[in-house]
């Protein structure tokens, strides 16, 4: 495999390898706090800031992690920063701490996370591994806030709290409940497909 | 009574699968084949049996007593993923035709965020040992039930002429989505 430059290492999470709709990784916190744009984006930047975090670390003490216990210090440090995020959004933001819920703690089990800990913060040099955390995240955080807008838009006609429908907009409310979340994520799933082989051909 | 609530909403009305989203990762994964989503439903149940009993003991004795509250996650996936570890190497010890059966899904459920959710589930809604032990059984048979029920109309799905950009993932998605709205309609039952 090529090196790839710097700003590919960044570029590549936001399409290319979508951790969401390419690698479907992290589906859980995807589908469940989706359901209005705020949450979206708060969910999106506690993972970022989760995945920045652990990659730095982990990227520092590469070669200090035996190999055979990586997985569980790996989950040490991301509890460790997820615990970090969780009293920050609590202390700061107690309206979105609550409607989160246990999706905060959950960031811990994200495949996102600990995947690129693996497959990339574990081999390589610090600011690579930040900028491809940086590139994982903010792909994540668009997804989510793609998937959320349109949940948000079609389900109770407002986009972050403000009207965004006429006033006799009669809502989709089957997409703010869970089966809005799979549907909704499953065209849009369909749509990077169908995006991808028209780009190809 | 309460208890018979708690099984059957863990179930049912808010399946883990199909309207808490938790464990969607080996839903989508291990819902091809009905055998291999049995064996794995079963597996799941059984850590999250004995995930949910022991981090309730752990949380009651150990971190509440000494005021570590704040330790709750880290200690919580600690003991996860310590316990699956021991449960793969028991099963293998006392019953191979087990081992073969779960084998391979024992490692992948560590990172299965329906246990974590259940053992912190279990602490938000400040459940009594016997109502985590209900609540946990009962999460970890609809889990199983949304499981098979997905891997049966896969099997189905072989045959069928989706577009070209459905296939996979999507249509998955899709799928259950359906499901979800099917049992939505359980949400009268109690």
């Amino acid at each position: 495999m090529k090196q790839k430059t710097a700003i590919q290492e960044f570029l590549k999470g936001l399409w290319d390898e979508n951790p969401v709709l390419v690698s479907l990784l992290g589906l859980c916190p995807t589908l469940a706090v989706t359901v209005s744009a705020i949450n979206g984006l708060a969910m999106g930047l506690a993972a970022t800031f989760v995945l920045l975090c652990s990659a730095f670390l982990v990227s520092l003490l590469r070669k200090v992690i035996p190999n055979q216990v990586r997985i569980a210090a790996y989950i040490v440090i991301i509890a460790t920063f997820v615990t970090i995020a969780d009293r920050f959004l609590a202390a700061f933001t107690p309206d979105i701490s609550k409607a989160l819920g246990p999706f905060i703690p959950l960031i811990i089990v994200n495949c996102i996370i600990l995947g690129r800990m693996e497959a990339f913060a574990s081999k390589n040099g610090i600011g690579r591994s930040l900028l491809d955390a940086l590139g994982m995240g903010a792909g994540f955080t668009l997804t989510l806030l793609v998937l959320s807008s349109i949940r948000e838009i079609l389900g109770s006609g407002t986009w972050f709290g403000l009207q965004l429908m006429w006033p006799f907009y009669a809502a989709w409310k089957v997409m703010v409940l869970p089966p809005g979340a799979f549907l909704t994520l499953g065209c849009m799933i369909a749509a990077a497909n169908w995006i991808n082989t028209r780009r190809r051909s | 009574m309460n208890l018979l609530i708690i099984f059957i909403s863990a179930a049912l009305i808010n399946n883990f699968v199909l309207s808490q989203f938790l464990g969607i990762c080996p839903f989508v994964g291990v819902s091809k084949k009905i055998d291999s989503a049995f064996s794995m439903g079963i597996a799941v149940t059984f850590v999250m049996v004995i995930a949910a009993m022991v981090t309730w003991l752990i949380y009651h004795l150990i971190l509440v007593p000494f005021r570590l509250e704040i330790l709750e996650y880290v200690a919580f996936i600690l003991v996860i993923a310590s316990l699956v570890q021991l449960v793969e190497m028991f099963i293998r010890k006392v019953s191979k035709p087990l081992y073969d059966a779960l084998g391979i899904f024992l490692p992948l459920i560590t990172t299965n965020c329906a246990i974590l959710g259940l053992a912190l589930n279990a602490v938000l809604n400040d459940y009594n040992f016997t109502e985590t032990l209900f609540y946990a059984i009962g999460a970890g048979l609809g889990f199983t039930l949304a499981l098979v029920i997905m891997a049966g109309i896969r099997e189905e799905l072989e045959l069928v002429d989706v577009p070209h950009s459905f296939r996979g993932a999507a249509i998955t998605m899709v799928i259950a989505g359906s499901l979800a709205l099917a049992f939505m309609g359980f949400a009268g039952l109690i």
